[in-house]
């Protein structure tokens, strides 16, 4: 017999005695009121807590803030569909290398590169999570956990409250990456120091108007 | 290969194996752990410090209650309909390019790994904290055969370098303090600056520097999983620094091994156990970084992604109609944080990869109550109840530790045939109570325990090992003149 089959049969055996199955009532808070000035406002604080760097800007103003963020970096990263107008005011001597799965960078090659800019697929503000998916302005997962400083674009339009509310908006098939401030550790007499494997710096620009 | 199994015989559960045992009874391993001042400083200033956390995050949430229902009901209706749930899990993580094997028990989940990293020609492997490859001792395992693994969860880190065991499931090396950190780094990683600080965040930059050529460069990652969807075939982890992110993401080939109890029905599950989880382990609203993979995506992420469904003794638990609950747990390690002996003794004490409330029900009921010294774990409690109220599932572990004392008595009576001290008592009051005629009799006696206890009314020692030992460090108060049945019928019905 198989080890599946054993384990099945083991399991049936275990549950001779026909356990009810309950029914789960989801009468936690699925839906929620804020406006969008209040969700930027609690997305804002509980980054600021995570000790991400926030800007909230009109998207007009995306590449500039993006440019300024930029402005320690040598080189930076992109996914292939990033919109091409939020690089705009990045100087040209910036070295820019555009990622895709069609021609990845290497690992080596990201391990080189300052930083990484994105966009993101939806924001939840009560946890101050952005989710990543793979999609084309967003790239692999590995560009935006290589280089040591992440700049991560929110379109307003995209912050919702609650987890509930995220997760129909979202294809968890897809490679997800939900990043909730930067990279951290509570693993020494459980008190929370941010730095540690993931980039160090994560710089979140929410577009008020997008 | 058929998913109905009509006619074929139905096989018991099967025991667990591995890092499963106390080795040696609770109470004499917690004494010697007592006596470290060390460890018992660092542990209360450890649990102190996130039970806070916790409770301003929970606090926060005015559907707290609800979530905890959701996800006790999620998790009792999972493993009322196991098979089916493993079975879709099963059909979805393959029908996207994953590999799922079968493991009975720690040694074939050993061996599974093993062949599998071997395959890939690869003679070291990156490791994601693992609950699961803890239990079967998978590390030991590799190096026996030749393999290397390296922990990258920092405090799993801290644990390998210093060559010690983990003793809590979210905090490894939550025994040790930031000096004791800095100290074994300074030994252990020949690269370190030797003016290191006992800083934390400079003890997590030499932690990054250490492990970054590995990560950059590795071939084959091995993780757990905190959830795997069944209704997408995806696996999830849950982590802060990067590294699990880092393993799940670089490598070619990523082998995960979970136990068959960690399948959720559906994606939606998720927005209530991503709100359980991080409050109740780390105190945050979310973990820094979450990340899910369904089987292979082209072009990003390993292209060889491979699961190892592990029994290892979960078989044992669910058959226990009133321990198999504990199989909800989702390791936030909630319940050794408020727990007032895990927080005395720390998790060493426990002997088993599961300390705290939760292991000293879940480390005997996947090896059975007999296996070793897990007898004595469900003793290791004041049955205060703070264990429960803080569990995210309603684990209800205080109830589950009194049955399996009572599991304990049992298998004891079985191993020997002699009646003890206290069955003769049990024996004793199982008579007496057992009607009023008998009592009114048995009754007649206590003016003899008045004599006993002599002018200062205190009977201060008993004969026998079991009654002795009670009264060694107690007093009984003399019985009074006359029984209450007795001052009833002269008093009462006037």
């Amino acid at each position: 017999m198989s080890a599946r089959e054993e384990i099945m049969s083991r399991i049936r055996t275990a549950l001779s005695d026909a356990p009810a199955v309950p029914e789960v009532q989801r009468t936690y808070r699925r839906t929620s009121e804020m406006s969008r000035e209040q969700l930027i406002e609690q997305l804002v604080d509980r980054l600021v807590d995570y000790k991400a760097n926030v800007d909230v800007v009109p998207a007009a103003d995306a590449a500039a803030t993006i440019a300024a963020r930029l402005s320690a970096a040598t080189s930076y990263v992109v996914p292939a569909g990033l919109d091409e107008a939020w690089l705009a005011e990045v100087p040209a001597g910036t070295r820019r290398v555009v990622d895709s799965a069609e021609q990845p960078a290497s690992v080596a090659d990201l391990d080189a590169i300052d930083a990484v800019v994105t966009a993101s697929a939806v924001s939840v503000s009560e946890s101050g999570t952005i989710i990543l998916d793979g999609s084309a302005t967003q790239g692999r997962r590995a560009i935006s956990l290589v280089p040591d400083q992440h700049v991560c674009v929110v379109p307003a339009s995209t912050i919702v409250q609650l987890l509930p509310e995220a997760l129909p908006r979202m294809d968890v098939t897809r490679p997800q990456t939900w990043i909730s401030g930067p990279s951290a550790t509570s693993d020494i007499e459980l008190e929370r120091v941010e730095g540690v494997h993931g980039p160090r710096i994560l710089d979140v620009v929410i577009l008020e108007d997008a | 290969m058929s998913s109905t199994f009509v006619g074929m015989p139905t096989l018991p559960s099967q025991r667990g194996h591995g890092n499963l045992h106390a080795e040696e009874p609770f109470p004499q391993a917690a004494t010697r752990e007592l006596g470290n001042t060390q460890l018992r400083a660092n542990l209360r200033h450890a649990t102190h410090t996130i039970r806070d956390k916790r409770l301003n995050v929970v606090g926060e949430l005015p559907d707290w209650e609800d979530l905890r229902q959701a996800g006790s009901d999620t998790k009792d209706a999972v493993m009322a309909d196991l098979p089916a749930k493993l079975e879709e899990f099963e059909a979805n993580f393959t029908a996207r390019g994953g590999v799922v094997h079968w493991a009975r028990d720690a040694e074939e989940a050993n061996r599974i790994v093993t062949d599998l990293v071997r395959e890939t020609g690869s003679e070291e492997v990156v490791k994601v904290k693992s609950m699961a490859t803890q239990e079967i001792g998978l590390n030991e395992h590799l190096e026996e055969q030749g393999i290397a693994a390296f922990e990258t969860d920092l405090a799993e880190l801290i644990v390998q370098l210093g060559d010690d065991k983990p003793s809590h499931i979210l905090v490894p090396a939550i025994h040790k303090n930031r000096t004791e950190v800095r100290d074994i780094f300074l030994q252990e990683m020949p690269e370190v600056d030797p003016a290191l600080t006992d800083n934390p965040a400079e003890l997590a930059m030499a932690a990054r520097a250490h492990l970054r050529k590995k990560f950059l460069g590795a071939k084959v990652a091995i993780s757990g999983a905190n959830f795997a969807l069944a209704d997408t075939g995806t696996l999830g982890v849950v982590e802060s620094e990067g590294n699990g992110r880092m393993c799940l993401t670089l490598p070619e080939t990523l082998i995960t091994v979970m136990g068959i109890e960690k399948v959720l029905p559906t994606a939606q599950d998720l927005e209530v156990f991503m709100q359980l989880l991080p409050r109740s382990s780390t105190g945050e609203r979310m973990n820094p970084y979450t990340s899910l993979w369904t089987g292979v995506t082209e072009g990003d992420g390993p292209q060889n992604v491979h699961i190892v469904l592990l029994d290892n003794g979960r078989t044992n638990a669910l058959a226990d109609k009133y321990g198999r609950t504990a199989l909800n747990c989702i390791r936030c390690s909630a319940c050794m944080n408020v727990c007032p002996v895990y927080e005395r003794t720390g998790g060493h004490a426990y002997g088993s990869t599961y300390p705290g409330p939760i292991g000293a029900i879940l480390s005997p009921l996947m090896t059975g109550i007999e296996a070793e010294d897990n007898g004595s774990l469900p003793y290791a409690s004041s049955l205060c109840g703070a264990c429960y109220d803080a569990c995210p599932v309603k684990i209800n572990i205080p109830d589950i530790l009194v049955h399996l004392r009572g599991e304990d008595v049992k298998a004891q009576h079985e191993a020997s045939r002699v009646p003890t001290e206290m069955d003769v008592l049990m024996k004793g009051a199982e008579i007496a109570l057992s009607s009023g005629k008998v009592l009114n009799l048995m009754e007649k006696a206590l003016p003899l325990g008045r004599l006993v206890a002599g002018r200062d009314k205190k009977i201060k020692k008993l004969p026998g090992k079991l009654a002795g030992a009670w009264t060694s460090s107690r007093d009984i108060p003399a019985p009074p003149a006359q029984s209450f049945r007795d001052w009833w019928k002269k008093e009462g019905r006037a």
